[in-house]
């Protein structure tokens, strides 16, 4: 079989998959994608499409930052222009409590040395998105920030990773992971797939992959859900979240209006389903009302839920198997990995290629849960 | 703010047609409570639609095509049931909670059983120029003439194969206002297949009778047939104005400020599907209908289908497969007869033995299945087939990979006018079985639902944190 002879595999081909796949094709390694499904089909296709990197984890700063820099020429690095807007991201404070922890967050931002997130007042906040309820005090933002279509991304790097001579095959969930003579040996219901190095990067499934690489981690999988409205008059430029709520609000240039942030819906990894939960669609519907109560009479035309990977600490697994110099992770991106998906396939190749990383990403090392 | 709480009931009947009526009447006669959910102001589903309120000839009229429609709805009328009506259904959960809207107020019930009474929709028949206002199905001009009695602007020519054609060039033509002509396109080859289908029981005879008889009424009024016809196509600027067809040799074209199209019916599957239920490709009907026992038990316990939401086969049948459901619902709530069990499942078989004569013989022309590169497939989001075709070819091997990326099916009517023909499309590039190919994963809401209707809920939800 065509498979066998791979320099790498890669086990899940959602986008950070793919991002491994591309970088280290662009390499010259050889990878062979295996996907239970098709691309895009859980937590990378049907995710919100933030391109985010106002309020992150401070040890995902660094990353995020430079996972910014290749949104901005994405089309360089994948031939499409992935829907990539740079429409600013805002979170918005209802209360003066709430605005000092943000002027306090981005203070601890510029301590890091960077500078892309900065504090606005009540009126800049109404030039910037005039609909918004009047009672809002101000907002974070991070005006180069922006949102992308997800599907179409993990296309386009599925697409890209193919060009560079990657080979995704779809339908081959892995059931069980070996490693012998300095081979991985990699069970699929098409059969048997080996190569020397292995990268997991398995989603909401990444904890079951790990398990078998000897990398025991606490993953959760969770099935964040998200609503699409009928399109409506534009008023919306900039991704809007609130420091206070849990929202995420956009509109497309089609008019229709996004409406996430986190809220659960019923994740089953087991039966490959994730479910929307109607109380929590009910709770966002409520948050949308109050920031935005003319918004009443429009009508949600479809919602949904994505099966995602999260880890307790609420940052991912991206590092080496703390058994296997040859085994690798990332995975477990905890509701926010869409933004960082460049820049993990490239960490992942320098890796596997060089040893190391010029990133920080220890925080992020599996073994922080043993 | 306000919330609404949640009603409990024995059953729920979701559809007011003949199948639901006859389901919620037996369970209410067998002392039960019991709620039927309606979209319309009036029971009577698509084929008794009007007739509630319908007065004199129009009464009379609509009774001679479907007498059994007037006893029904006296029975219905006293029947002890909560009848809910202009209720726009938007999510039923595997746990039977129901949730719908009515005058701008979303309100839930929790049932023990819930039957699925959804009826049938006309199958989309994709072809040049389909979307153009003017080209209505013939289906819609028939609930215009049932509801009130009006006429679409003539001259108005048909065009298609199936019953509901003849039926309603019939109708047209009583109604003063007969169709110019019929471009029927039943493939050639159909009629072959279907006579070693040819069906003996006399109620099958019957209902092939009524068709005769309606051909010979055309035909002595004087109504051209194109038969055979191919090539189908509205032609317009803004609206249509003709249709251009292959009949025999050569192209025709006829004027027309109204163009009727038809090709059959197909189960309404909206919230079968929604809710997750097994579906299953029926090669004969070709189409989608949930998974169903010989007791209208779908794959799911407490949730059962019964009429042309299972599968197509006409109202008599739907009364039928409705009482089978009823009673299957009954189980361990009422006591049942199984002497009427067995009646009720014997009148259905009858009602259902024309059926692979009619599948087969009506089965829709490849064009309308698999329609040209240039015409649009997914109305909402004006995604063509050419461009379905292509993200096919270029690894979207799933309906919703397609969806995803292409955006048909995404629309406010989640794929009703396209999930086949692209389920289709992906089978004839992919050639594999459309069975193995699936259909796209609907996502509630089954219709929308506004944000202040959405905000005002307060879900009785069982399920603990997953």
């Amino acid at each position: 079989m065509m498979a066998r002879g791979a320099d790498v595999i890669v086990v899940g081909g959602g986008l950070h998959g793919l991002s491994a796949a591309l970088h280290l094709s662009l390499r010259g390694a050889k990878v062979l994608v295996l996907e239970k499904d098709y691309s895009g089909r859980h937590a990378s296709g049907v995710n919100a499409g933030g391109v985010r990197r106002l309020g992150r984890d401070l040890a995902e700063v660094p990353l995020s930052v430079e996972a910014m820099k290749l949104w901005h020429g994405i089309e360089q690095l994948v031939d499409d222009d992935c829907g990539f807007t740079r429409c600013g991201q805002v979170l918005v404070a209802e209360t003066e409590k709430e605005l000092d922890l943000l002027r306090t967050r981005a203070a601890s931002v510029v301590a890091l040395g960077f500078d892309h997130e900065e504090v606005i007042g009540a009126s800049e906040l109404l030039e910037l998105v005039p609909a918004i309820a009047p009672h809002c005090k101000g907002a974070l933002v991070s005006r180069d920030d922006g949102a992308a279509l997800p599907f179409k991304t993990a296309n386009a790097f599925r697409r890209k990773a193919e060009a560079l001579g990657a080979t995704v095959l779809t339908g081959a969930e892995v059931t069980n992971v070996s490693h012998a003579d300095g081979i991985w040996q990699v069970e699929t219901p098409q059969g048997r797939m080996d190569a020397p190095v292995l990268v997991n990067a398995a989603g909401a499934w990444g904890g079951k992959i790990a398990g078998m690489t000897g990398d025991p981690v606490p993953l959760e999988a969770h099935a964040p859900m998200l609503m699409i409205t009928e399109p409506v008059a534009p008023f919306l430029t900039p991704v809007l979240g609130a420091a206070g709520r849990t929202l995420s609000f956009k509109q497309f240039d089609n008019g229709t209006l996004l409406i996430g942030g986190g809220f659960k819906g019923y994740a089953d990894t087991d039966i490959n389903r994730a479910e929307t939960r109607l109380s929590g669609l009910t709770e966002s519907a409520r948050t949308v009302q109050a920031l935005f109560p003319q918004l009443r009479d429009v009508r949600i035309v479809r919602a949904w839920a994505g099966l995602e990977g999260v880890l307790p600490d609420m940052i991912p697994v991206l590092g080496r198997s703390q058994r296997w110099e040859t085994a690798f992770h990332s995975f477990g991106y905890s509701y926010h990995g869409f933004q960082l998906s460049p820049i993990t396939g490239k960490i992942i190749a320098d890796l596997v290629t060089d040893g190391q990383s010029d990133l920080p990403i220890d925080p992020f090392a599996p073994e922080r849960f043993v | 703010m306000a919330t609404t709480e949640c009603t409990q009931v024995d059953v729920a009947v979701l559809g007011a047609g003949p199948s639901g009526m006859a389901a919620a009447i037996h369970a209410a006669e067998a002392g039960v409570d019991v709620a039927l959910i309606d979209e319309h102001p009036q029971a009577g589903g698509a084929i008794w639609r009007g007739l509630a309120n319908a007065s004199g000839s129009r009464r009379q009229t609509l009774l001679r095509d479907y007498p059994d429609g007037g006893a029904m709805l006296d029975r219905l009328g006293a029947a002890k049931l909560r009848r809910i009506h202009a209720a726009t259904v938007w999510e039923v959960t595997r746990d039977r909670v129901i949730f719908y809207s009515q005058a701008g107020v979303a309100r839930q019930l929790a049932a023990r059983r819930i039957i699925l009474a959804n009826g049938a929709l006309e199958r989309p028949m994709p072809f040049p120029g389909w979307t153009m206002p003017g080209v209505l199905t013939a289906g819609a001009a028939q609930i215009m003439l049932k509801t009130s009695g009006i006429t679409p602007p003539g001259p108005v020519v048909m065009a298609g194969s199936g019953p509901l054609v003849l039926l309603v060039a019939a109708q047209l033509l009583e109604a003063g206002q007969p169709p110019e002509a019929i471009i029927d396109t039943t493939p050639r080859g159909n009629w072959k297949r279907a006579l070693r289908h040819l069906p003996v029981q006399s109620s099958a005879r019957q209902i092939l009778a009524k068709g005769l008889k309606l051909k010979r009424d055309l035909r002595r009024a004087g109504i051209p047939v194109y038969r055979g016809a191919t090539d189908l196509e509205a032609l317009g600027d803004e609206t249509v104005s003709g249709v251009r067809f292959r009949h025999r040799t050569h192209m025709t074209t006829l004027n027309c400020s109204t163009l009727l199209v038809h090709c059959g019916v197909v189960p309404n599957t909206q919230i079968s599907r929604a809710i997750g239920l097994d579906h299953v490709w029926d090669e004969t009907g070709q189409f989608w209908r949930p998974h169903v026992d010989d007791m209208q038990r779908s794959s799911v316990a407490g949730i059962l289908i019964a009429g042309d939401g299972g599968g197509i086969a006409g109202a008599e049948a739907a009364v039928h497969s409705g009482r089978i459901a009823a009673m299957a619902a009954l189980d361990g709530l009422a006591d049942v007869s199984e002497t009427a069990f067995d009646h009720e499942r014997k009148a259905l078989a009858r009602h259902k033995a024309i059926r692979p004569f009619l599948d087969t013989f009506y089965a829709p022309a490849a064009e309308f299945q698999r329609p040209g590169n240039d015409t649009i497939v997914c109305r909402c989001e004006e995604v063509t087939a050419g461009q379905i075709r292509q993200l096919v070819r270029q690894g979207c091997h799933d309906p919703n990979a397609v969806k995803s990326l292409g955006r048909a099916g995404m629309g406010p009517c989640q794929g009703r006018y396209c999930g086949q023909t692209v389920s289709r499309l992906v089978a004839e590039v992919r050639n594999e079985p459309v069975s193995d190919v699936g259909y796209f994963r609907l996502r509630p809401p089954i219709k929308p639902v506004t944000l202040g209707e959405l905000a005002s809920l307060t879900p009785d939800e069982a399920r603990n944190d997953g």
